[in-house]
């Protein structure tokens, strides 16, 4: 047997078994491919290539090349010293005007006017007051006497700046960063530094309602794993239910129950706790509030499938052994439940990150989170540069923490587990 | 240790009066009575259902009895939690913490405890060369085999020494050959150490070799509790009998009795001669035990007299390596084992048992015990 063995694998030296092994595997594995094709290609489309698009919009940069192409190459010899030489001011002109006929003036103003607020001003009376091609020589004179700010070394600069085809413009906006007209990276002025501050409301948002739905999720979860079967499934039966209904009538149904003349106000106001409403939407409080309804369930259910998994005989173990209850929680069950409460938290912290819907309808100014920015500057201002950049720091920030969960998990995984 | 097994040391546990119901129609235990000596090693043994763990249970604080009262050290302790009892137990799946070393998992009664580092250290080393596992004490529960488990866990309801020991079925899990290595262990353990051991246990064979006495239990009732010899030897009824080891039934009506002995009538023909141990008197009916290393098969022809000689047509005979069986049909019982001892399942002999023979079967009437009807 053993004979017949060797002299098989003898038989077939010249295929070694590596590739006989490829060999074998090979239409398991393309039949796996066939089958998981389908979703592959979905999710290219509908989650990869608009990602990667997103990527790539934030640094895009090609209006201002596209719109006064004379001009940019009249400034790739430009040191940014000084005003640039009668060339740059002949190739804006003669751009201005190619523009004004093509009628493209107002996608190149746009961009600029991000960077320089008034530049919009400066291209529209431009194009407006020149009449034609200046005589050679005379661009410089022509330019300054329509537009004092020709004479500005900052215009210039900015040109230069969105001269691309890439740029770190809207990445150092989303930052509250800018280029002074020396280049150097410097913080933007008080009244554009906005981004910060929300990201920091977002952050310290999605923190709070993760901390809120852990408190309230976990001895729910906890519920639903020692309860016998019969009475833990109705529970969850409740614990599912917002999921079947919509994400917006459950925020609705919040101000209903929030507002001034609300539920809770009058009941409370019913009982004589209060004699003024308390103002209980429309600010943080009612943010914290929808959202931590909303996610509740997305912390509930890895609790509940690792407290599950955790044996009853662990607890009396505990007990046998001589710990008293809180001790045997806290030493033994806590820490066992620590995938599922690093996993809960995750979620819900992420999904928070990018809630828009909730905080938009219960939330103040003061609530808004970055989502609500990059809606508004997708849809409002078509400023798709700058709505890119946030969310590219934003994935930056959450792909940054799943990594470091990521390695929490991983040293968790090798040292749990149970074979029994 | 050996001075306890002469004159009686005072009752460790005391249950009195014991009931348990969980559904309040049914009573899981009834009225339970058992005294556990210092240093004694006893095994609750039973069918599944038959009360055995519940009792382990009320005995280690997880169930309350629903009447009656346990004594530990003459301490009532129905009312004191599972963590003040000072009772170490050893589950059936171990029950190790998934998420501490093997010597976190050890070191955690004496933590709990308040015990100094340095003494819980050395406890703990002490414990490690105790199971010989010295080198793992960095490893983690699931990295670890079966039985590695098990000591663990054994030594883990050790380190603290309480004053008694509970198990609940630790071999279940393990396999044959390492199930019985692990029953001398514990026994070792037992000897050296001078612990209190309450063992549950299904299996009578784990039963006989490890315990100092043996509490068969049925139905929520204690049977009969007595040394393993005793119980093989003198069972008082026929569920013990049945229970413990291999037996012989046999149907029939009690005719007399004469002091220990009495003459009974078998319901498939014949009569035979056997020892009264839980018959009501003349007339009533009674199963008759006997164990088949007790019998002797006689070839036909062979004339043999005696009280109890009964014709048997042979069935089958089954090899078992160090000794054979036969199975016999005797008077209507087409199950009747008969052990062939070593040397008279030869060629010889057993060749002389051929399916459908006609042979007879004799047994002294010692050896027959007429107990209570099944």
């Amino acid at each position: 047997m053993t004979d017949a063995l060797l002299t098989g694998a003898n038989a077939s030296t010249e295929v070694p078994l590596k590739r006989r092994l490829r060999r074998a595997e090979r239409t398991r594995q393309v039949k796996a491919l066939a089958l998981v094709l389908p979703l592959l290609v979905f999710l290219l489309f509908t989650f990869a290539g608009p990602i990667a698009g997103m990527l790539w919009r934030a640094v895009d940069d090609r209006e201002v090349r596209q719109v006064l192409p004379q001009t940019i190459a009249a400034l790739a010899t430009w040191d940014g010293k000084d005003l640039p030489d009668e060339k740059a001011f002949a190739a804006v002109a003669s751009d201005i005007l190619a523009a004004r006929a093509s009628g493209t003036i107002a996608v190149a103003a746009k961009r600029l006017n991000y960077a320089l607020n008034g530049f919009r001003t400066i291209l529209t009376s431009t194009s407006r007051n020149l009449k034609a091609a200046p005589e050679p020589g005379t661009a410089r004179e022509t330019l300054e006497k329509i537009n004092p700010a020709w004479r500005e070394r900052a215009t210039w600069t900015t040109i230069k700046d969105a001269s691309g085809p890439v740029t770190g413009f809207y990445l150092l906006a989303a930052l509250d960063l800018t280029r002074n007209v020396d280049g150097a990276i410097v913080a933007a002025a008080p009244d554009q530094a906005i981004y910060r501050n929300v990201f920091t409301r977002t952050f310290i948002i999605s923190l709070g309602v993760t901390a809120l739905c852990l408190i309230l999720g976990f001895p729910v979860a906890y519920l639903l794993a020692a309860l016998p079967p019969g009475r833990s499934n109705l529970l969850m039966i409740f614990v599912l239910l917002p999921f079947w209904t919509s994400l917006l009538v459950r925020t609705c149904a919040w101000i209903v129950l929030l507002q001034s003349k609300g539920v809770v106000n009058d009941s409370l106001h019913w009982l004589g706790i209060i004699d003024e409403p308390l103002r209980l939407i429309y600010n943080r409080f009612g943010v914290c509030v929808a959202m931590t309804h909303v996610l509740l369930p997305f912390m509930i259910l890895p609790l509940y499938s690792s407290m599950k998994a955790i044996s009853p005989a662990y607890m009396r173990a505990a007990a046998s052994l001589g710990a008293p209850p809180t001790t045997a929680f806290l030493r033994i069950y806590l820490p066992q439940t620590l995938p599922g409460i690093g996993a809960g938290s995750l979620l819900v912290f992420i999904l928070a990150l990018g809630y828009y819907i909730t905080p938009a309808l219960v939330g103040g100014a003061a609530d808004q989170m970055i989502s609500y920015f990059i809606a508004l500057y997708t849809t409002e201002t078509a400023n798709w540069g700058l709505a890119s950049a946030l969310g590219a720091v934003l994935l930056l920030a959450t792909l940054l923490l799943a990594l470091v969960y990521g390695k929490l998990v991983q040293g968790q995984q090798v040292t749990g587990g149970m074979k029994n | 240790m050996e001075a306890g097994m002469v004159t009686p040391a005072p009752a460790l546990v005391r249950f009195s009066g014991i009931q348990k119901t969980y559904d309040g129609e049914h009573l899981v235990v009834k009225n339970l009575d058992l005294e556990i000596r210092k240093g004694e090693f006893v095994t609750l043994l039973g069918p599944s259902g038959s009360g055995k763990t519940t009792t382990l249970m009320m005995l280690a604080g997880f169930e309350v009895p629903t009447h009656g009262e346990i004594y530990l050290a003459e301490r009532p302790i129905k009312n004191v939690p599972p963590h003040k009892r000072d009772i170490g137990m050893v589950f059936q799946n171990y029950a190790l913490f998934p998420h501490l070393t093997i010597a976190e998992n050890i070191a955690f009664p004496l933590s709990v405890r308040n015990t100094t580092k340095a003494e819980a250290q050395e406890r703990v080393s002490a414990a490690l060369r105790m199971i010989k596992m010295e080198t793992l004490a960095h490893r983690r529960p699931g990295q670890l085999s079966g039985g590695q488990q098990q000591r663990v866990a054994l030594a883990r309801a050790l380190v603290f020494n309480p004053q008694l020991v509970l198990m609940d079925e630790p071999l279940g899990a393990l396999d044959k050959r390492l199930r019985e290595q692990m029953q001398l262990e514990i026994k070792q353990l037992h000897e050296t150490m001078g612990i209190t051991v309450v063992y549950v246990t299904h299996d009578q064979s784990e039963a006989l070799t490890m315990s100092d006495r043996i509490a068969v239990f049925n139905d929520g009732i204690v049977q009969q509790i007595d040394r393993p010899d005793a119980l093989y030897e003198h069972p008082v009824n026929s569920f013990v009998a049945h229970f413990i080891g291999e037996n012989n039934v046999l149907a029939g009506t009690v005719e007399t009795i004469e002091k220990d002995y009495c003459r009974v009538t078998l319901a498939g023909g014949g009569a035979v001669t056997a020892r009264a141990v839980n018959v009501s008197g003349a007339g009533a009916s009674t199963s008759l035990s006997v164990r088949p290393e007790r019998i002797a098969i006689i070839p036909d022809g062979t004339s043999s007299e005696g009280p109890n000689r009964l014709p048997a047509k042979v069935q089958n005979t089954i090899y078992l390596g160090d000794h054979a069986l036969a199975v016999l049909d005797v008077v209507g019982n087409g199950e009747f084992m008969v052990k062939l001892q070593p040397g008279a399942h030869d060629e010889k002999r057993h060749g002389n048992l051929k399916p459908g023979e006609s042979v007879f079967i004799t047994f002294r009437p010692e050896d027959c015990l007429a107990l209570d009807p099944v």
